[in-house]
């Protein structure tokens, strides 16, 4: 890697940060993560007037505010929807959904399986953390059956939602799975979902060390996925049913043409507006 | 599929971070001696700008004796920053590759603080522990550069960097004795946060 000296201040993964502090916990998963995505915007050169980053509700879906991009922080279970939105209206933007685990898999749930279907060229990025943390710790969809806690005493019993096969079933065009304490790692592999035409799917292990201190054990149980992507979807699909939830990369790249939709016509009056709502 | 898959128990005592236990053979991306003060340059700003959002986290959580901790770690880490500028750099700051150097082992800079390591009821003993490991990881970093087989001029600049790494080592050993340490219960919170009425 060579370094030269500086002629002109180059944009820095810091100059997609704004000045508004995170408010996660100390010891949070997602401080790596937004650590990440401003490497990943930087690592693609773009530029922060030219990406929007959406998100819904939850600890992690408070991240569009502590980027200097445009953003939307939207209602419950709905960046997707409104990413969707948006990079549809505006293909010259670059659109990243962002949220968690309660957020994007159960809420959201039906916006996810769909906008894998859709493959509209945007990028999820799902913090998991196996909780729902902002109100206090109930258990989510990827919540382990056994999680005995006082919200959920002896556990649920409920089987665990897994994003990644039911992102590949829904026709996600790229699929992987970060650690947050791997963020430069994670950087990448947020950089090549990015590349990658179609809709990516990057599910993060971010732990929550304030109501799941276990979680902090995380970074002893990953480990990079043993084979690279596949494009096949059925050797994906084998991999991740068999897959233990720690397995770290690209799992797969597919091929399918991203959706978008014609440009409409700017319209020059409002009589051409009303007629296409005539019956 | 994971169904089967139980939740991961804590052990007793969580140990230091896998980054900081990693193995890491010889770095010696830098070719010149311009090239090697760029990237320790990079790595004290990197680890400034870190110890500023942990130390802006204590400080959300009200926890302002570690955040105050992290502050002056931050301002240290970035006097050194700035040592290295104006000493070896001409005052100009390095152009750095888009989204920052890569390191070999994979993460972050070898003095990056891990911001998995906080906790809200941490104390400044803690947050001096953490230090500590980033400043021997520096100082191994160094180190390991002035063993390898980089051109002499690298090897002796990463030597001094070495020495000077150890002595803040030293320093912070010192200031760790200088501490109380924390009791046992120290994370014992009366008022958990999972516990809901």
């Amino acid at each position: 890697m060579s370094i030269a000296t500086a002629t002109a201040a180059p944009i820095t993964a810091q100059a997609f940060k704004s000045d508004c502090k995170p408010v996660w916990c100390p010891g949070c998963g997602d401080y790596s993560v937004l650590s990440s995505v401003t490497k990943a915007f930087a690592m693609l050169e773009l530029r922060p007037e030219n990406v929007a980053v959406v998100s819904g509700i939850g600890c992690s879906s408070r991240i569009p505010a502590y980027t200097s991009c445009y953003g939307f922080h939207g209602v419950h279970g709905r960046a997707l929807a409104a990413a969707t939105g948006l990079k549809v209206a505006r293909p010259d933007l670059t659109v990243i959904a962002a949220g968690g685990d309660g957020d994007g898999y159960s809420i959201g749930g039906n916006h996810f399986l769909h906008a894998c279907r859709r493959n509209v060229d945007m990028t999820y990025v799902v913090m998991d953390n196996h909780v729902y943390g902002m109100t206090k710790g109930q258990p989510s969809p990827t919540t382990e059956p056994d999680w005995d806690s006082k919200l959920s005493p002896g556990g649920t019993g409920l089987r665990t939602f897994h994003p990644l096969v039911i992102a590949l079933a829904a026709g996600a065009n790229f699929i992987a799975r970060g650690f947050s304490g791997d963020p430069n790692g994670t950087a990448r592999l947020i950089a090549d979902a990015m590349r990658n035409p179609g809709f990516s799917f990057v599910e993060i292990l971010s732990p929550c060390v304030t109501l799941r201190p276990e979680q902090r054990e995380w970074k002893n149980a990953v480990r990079p996925a043993p084979v690279g992507a596949t494009d096949d979807p059925a050797r994906a699909a084998r991999r991740l049913m068999t897959d233990d939830g720690f397995n770290i990369g690209v799992l797969y790249v597919g091929s399918r043409k991203p959706y978008q939709p014609p440009a409409a016509k700017t319209l020059q009056r409002l009589a051409d507006l009303e007629a296409q709502f005539a019956i | 599929m994971n169904e089967t898959r139980k939740t991961i128990r804590p052990k007793a005592k969580a140990p230091r971070s896998a980054r900081a236990q990693a193995a890491n053979p010889g770095e010696t991306r830098a070719v010149n001696e311009a090239g090697f003060m760029a990237r320790a340059w990079a790595m004290e700003v990197d680890a400034a700008e870190r110890y500023a959002t942990l130390a802006d986290a204590m400080e959300e959580h009200n926890n302002r004796e570690v955040a105050e901790l992290f502050r002056k770690l931050a301002r240290i880490e970035q006097l050194h920053a700035d040592r290295i500028l104006e000493e070896h750099l001409s005052r100009r700051p390095p152009a750095l590759p888009p989204g920052g150097l890569q390191w070999d082992r994979g993460a972050e800079g070898p003095e990056t603080a891990d911001p998995g390591e906080l906790h809200y009821r941490m104390q400044p003993y803690h947050a001096l522990e953490i230090a500590l490991a980033c400043e021997q990881r520096a100082c191994e970093y160094f180190a390991r550069i002035a063993r390898s087989g980089a051109v002499p001029a690298v090897r002796k600049a990463a030597k001094e960097m070495a020495a000077e790494e150890a002595e803040h080592v030293r320093l912070i050993e010192d200031w760790l004795k200088r501490t109380p340490a924390p009791r046992k219960d120290w994370a014992h919170d009366p008022d958990p946060p999972v516990d809901i009425d």
